[in-house]
């Protein structure tokens, strides 16, 4: 049985490159209908020209992360009831990153700066060596689980006005990363990882405005954890164990 | 249309807390040099000194003072927090440090004003 169609919606698909144009779109609405749900219904029955990038669809993997209603969001788990205004909706790829084509972000400055900050795991051990064995409960095991859940979808990097401002700056994921591993009682890497966080662009840019806790999907607190960075750097610094 | 996203920052209660903060302190800066006019004036003399202090008592300078009360108490309490937020356990009580900073620096800034 075909659904009933009861109404519509209006939608405005950013088209190109930078220098492109939004699109208006009539799409019908449908029950515990999300973004990503609008953006594959143009696809398919409107515009198979229209790029945009997903996979999972199940708040996993990360990659549908577009701009809506002037936000950043994870489409597949955002609905439409929830972020629709006045009957419209305009979604667009992910601010602070370059277009590749139509809702599609170029995540390489993302990543790269992941890199940056030193967002890897240093062994410390072999695999001759037995399992390390972290408790749970460990203070240092409570602060990195309380950050550990980030997909990687840079909606938090789309939301900081520090970003935006400064290109150098490494954003919030990628500190929020290096803070877990900073507490991470197994990694060896934290002298070279501290001095990273601590150079130009790093933890210390951070202003403080929460867009990244507000906004996250995981519903992590990157401020919180580059706070941590910056505390924890400025006690390598007075150690002497900067650099 | 210059590409898809609109060119202003988020502006959340935090983002305008910390602009009121950079702006006090652009603000005090640029009133450094006329409180060092007024100390040279006491070296100069009495009389001098006894002028410009007269001329402080006109309603509209003392307007002017308790503006830059209140952006001296709030520059002071925007860095404590963010002393506070570097230095210290996360707090998640965030907007309502910086609602507190500014509500301080309101009531001293009215207080000196209904004092004078």
């Amino acid at each position: 049985m075909t659904p009933e169609v009861a109404e519509t919606v209006e939608v405005s698909l950013w088209r190109g490159r930078e220098d492109g144009r939004y699109q208006t779109f009539t799409v019908p609405l449908r029950q515990s209908q999300t973004v990503l749900d609008i953006v594959t219904w143009v696809q398919r029955h409107a515009d198979p020209t229209l790029s945009y990038r997903f996979a999972c669809r199940v708040g996993v993997c990360g990659s549908c992360a577009m701009t809506v209603n002037g936000k950043p969001r994870w489409t597949c788990r955002t609905h439409v009831s929830k972020v629709v205004d006045d009957g419209k909706l305009e979604i667009g790829p992910l601010a602070n990153l370059p277009v590749i084509k139509d809702l599609t972000a170029d995540m390489a400055p993302f990543f790269e700066k992941w890199q940056k900050a030193e967002g890897r795991f240093v062994p410390s051990q072999t695999r001759a060596d037995n399992l390390a064995v972290v408790s749970p409960e460990s203070a240092e095991r409570r602060t990195a689980d309380a950050a550990i859940e980030c997909i990687n979808c840079g909606v938090c990097y789309a939301a900081c006005d520090t970003v935006r401002w400064n290109d150098s700056y490494m954003g919030p994921a990628a500190l929020n990363r290096a803070w877990t591993l900073v507490n991470d009682v197994r990694d060896a890497g934290n002298r070279s990882r501290l001095s990273a966080v601590a150079s130009d662009g790093g933890c210390h840019n951070c202003h403080s405005h929460q867009s990244c806790e507000q906004l996250c999907p995981a519903n992590l607190n990157p401020t919180a954890s580059i706070a941590g960075l910056k505390r924890r750097t400025m006690q390598a610094y007075i150690k002497g164990e900067l650099g | 249309m210059t590409g898809p996203h609109n060119a202003a920052y988020r502006r959340d209660a935090l983002w305008i807390f910390a602009q009121i903060h950079r702006v006090s302190g652009v603000l005090l800066a640029i009133f450094l040099p006329v409180h060092f006019l007024a100390l040279g004036l006491a070296i100069e003399g009495e009389a001098r000194l006894q002028g410009f202090i007269a001329w402080t008592q006109n309603p509209f300078v003392k307007l002017a003072e308790t503006a830059l009360l209140f952006t001296l108490a709030v520059h002071l309490l925007g860095g404590l927090r963010v002393l506070v937020i570097e230095n210290l356990p996360w707090r998640p009580q965030q907007k309502q440090m910086a609602l507190g900073a500014a509500a301080i620096a309101a009531v001293v800034a009215v207080a000196f004003l209904l004092s004078v």
